[in-house]
């Protein structure tokens, strides 16, 4: 990294020190560890680590993290713009508290966010006994995988949407409706192209979360190997056997597509930020 | 502010609102949605703990292993939040009022822990700190135990709290500018008279949301202090752990009476989230509430 340690003229103090502390503090809890696993997954030859990341369990595993958690991100999407919309544009009882507790996936621990949903969806839960005589078995299936990242990702899509609608201009749709649009065309002409990177930016900040899942989705997902079993599970599962090779070529695999995802974001976030005509 | 008038005008602006039913079947499929993830799955943690009245409730919390969970748990956030708040501070100090090169990749790497499985947090110092690790031979040698112990479990935390503080502070002085600290510094105030006098009180309420924000994640970190904890009873396990083994002896009523403790406490995090915003709010509005008065 080429950092110019050489700040622009300014006579505030505490440059270097702050710099320093950050990129020291920085290196130590986050990089050096990370490149660990890095480090440890070139030991592997190439063979042998493909062989581990493309085994028939772990391939299953991927399919249900990553097919879970873009269908949990999905519902997100749909149902978080409406909560978004509906909370910035309409009055209703209760809206400051609903608006509150919108974060509670951020703030309640993932283990509470896992037993709870599986007592709700369980087959003889308040939830899972009235869809289990419908045929619907949603916890211990990987439907209950999909319930569990949705929960976790319900707040992404909300908080980066709702900021967005707060700003947009009454008067575009105004105008949008004295030229003769409805309000439906009003909607997907003016209003959902203003909001639309907002809406995907949301979106791969909750398939991001989903995918490396671990404390909400164990509980309810009921873990059967080639059905309901998450790739984080499969590295705890690897490390339990002292495979710490094996582990950590799968981490390495799901790292890899976690700093993709990261850059895939940071580009959403600035194309949002130059579509709502500031850059941060 | 912005979204009240909005609001308003939205209200007096009968060709850019929606019909009354529409607007009622929109708010019903928002509820439905929140209320099938959000709030029946939060209140069925508090009636699962109450089951079988509020005694049994309150015995989950008198057993030894629960309370020295709740202790390992708080002993753990109040290691990782301070180093965390430290460098938050120090991190949007540099950023926010400095120009320099790779400024925005140091912004990225930053977040990099938002970006990793919370397993993998903890497989990464297994493998430095774990027996078959980098440092794993030293360490046995000496006798000193990082995994499957105290330290391991609170670098385990630092980890995947370590952006909160930074991400709270960056934007928020990012927007503040620098004029102020200048103008300090220029009238003669040392910098640490500047940093007390001018820019903690301007990012007070920023602050204390990243630590409340830091705070909960730390005390309800499951995943990757899973990795780290090895699970001894008693002597390893957080409170979120401890709920996880209760669930799994089928003891349901003492495992949702702890984790009643944790979702009180997500709560609590959720309502002073609330305040700090209230009084964001009002410290950007001085000029209008002093006319108000």
């Amino acid at each position: 990294m080429n950092l110019n340690l050489q700040p622009k003229h300014t006579v505030l103090p505490g440059f270097t020190p702050a710099l320093g502390f950050t990129i020291f503090y920085l290196s130590l809890i986050v990089l050096i560890p990370l490149s660990a696993a890095f480090l440890k997954t070139s030991l592997l030859t190439w063979d042998a680590f493909w062989a581990t990341v493309t085994a028939p369990r772990v391939m299953a595993s991927y399919r249900l993290s990553f097919g879970a958690a873009f269908i949990g991100a999905a519902i997100n999407a749909v149902f978080g713009l409406l909560v978004a919309w509906v909370l910035v544009r309409y009055k209703f009882p209760g809206k400051r508290i609903i608006d509150a507790l919108v974060d509670l996936p951020f703030a309640l621990p993932t283990a509470v966010a896992g037993i709870a949903l599986t007592a709700v969806y369980a087959p003889n839960g308040w939830l899972g006994s009235i869809l289990e005589p419908h045929g619907i078995k949603v916890a211990f299936t990987p439907l209950g995988v999909v319930v569990a990242l949705t929960f976790i990702g319900l707040p992404f899509v909300v908080r980066t949407v709702q900021p967005v609608l707060e700003d947009l201009e009454a008067e575009a749709e105004e105008a949008a409706v004295s030229l003769g649009a409805n309000r439906w065309q009003t909607f997907t002409k003016i209003i959902f192209p203003a909001i639309a990177p907002a809406l995907l930016t949301g979106f791969s900040l909750a398939f991001a979360r989903a995918i490396g899942e671990y404390g909400s989705v164990i509980f309810i997902a009921g873990n059967m190997p080639m059905i309901s079993e998450i790739t984080p599970l499969l590295i705890i599962t690897k490390l339990e056997q002292y495979d710490y090779a094996g582990a950590t070529a799968i981490a390495v695999v799901m790292l890899v597509i976690s700093f993709v995802l990261l850059l895939i974001i940071n580009g959403l976030q600035w194309w949002n930020a130059k579509r709502n005509g500031s850059i941060k | 502010m912005s979204t009240k008038s909005y609001q308003n005008k939205i209200a007096n602006s009968r060709a850019i609102a929606e019909p009354v039913w529409i607007r009622w079947l929109l708010i019903g499929g928002a509820l439905a949605y929140l209320g099938l993830f959000l709030f029946v799955p939060l209140a069925a943690v508090f009636t699962e703990a109450l089951r079988k009245g509020f005694e049994t409730y309150l015995s989950a919390f008198s057993e030894p292993d629960a309370l020295s969970a709740i202790q390992l748990t708080f002993i753990a956030a109040l290691v990782s939040v301070p180093l965390n708040l430290v460098f938050g501070v120090s991190a949007a100090w540099a950023i926010a009022k400095f120009n320099f090169r790779g400024k925005s990749i140091l912004i990225t790497l930053i977040d990099l822990p938002f970006a990793v499985s919370p397993v993998i947090a903890g497989l990464i110092y297994v493998l430095i700190f774990g027996l078959q690790g980098w440092f794993g031979h030293w360490l046995s040698d000496h006798d000193i135990k990082i995994i499957f112990a105290l330290p391991g479990i609170v670098l385990a935390t630092i980890f995947v709290t370590f952006p909160f503080v930074a991400r709270e502070l960056i934007p928020l002085m990012q927007a503040q500018g620098k004029d102020e600290e200048e103008a300090a510094i220029v009238l003669g105030a040392s910098a640490w008279q500047m940093f007390y006098r001018v820019t903690l009180p301007n990012i007070k309420w920023g602050l204390l949301y990243g630590v409340i924000l830091s705070n909960a994640r730390a005390m309800g970190e499951f995943g990757a202090v899973s990795v780290v904890s090895g699970h001894v009873r008693g002597l390893t396990n957080t409170l979120p752990l401890h709920v996880e083994i209760l669930y799994n002896e089928y003891n349901y009523v003492a495992a949702f009476a702890c984790a009643s403790l944790l979702a009180f406490l997500a709560l609590v995090t959720l309502a002073l989230k609330t305040l700090v915003e209230w009084k964001t709010a009002q410290a950007q509005q001085p000029e209008l509430s002093q006319e108000s008065t």
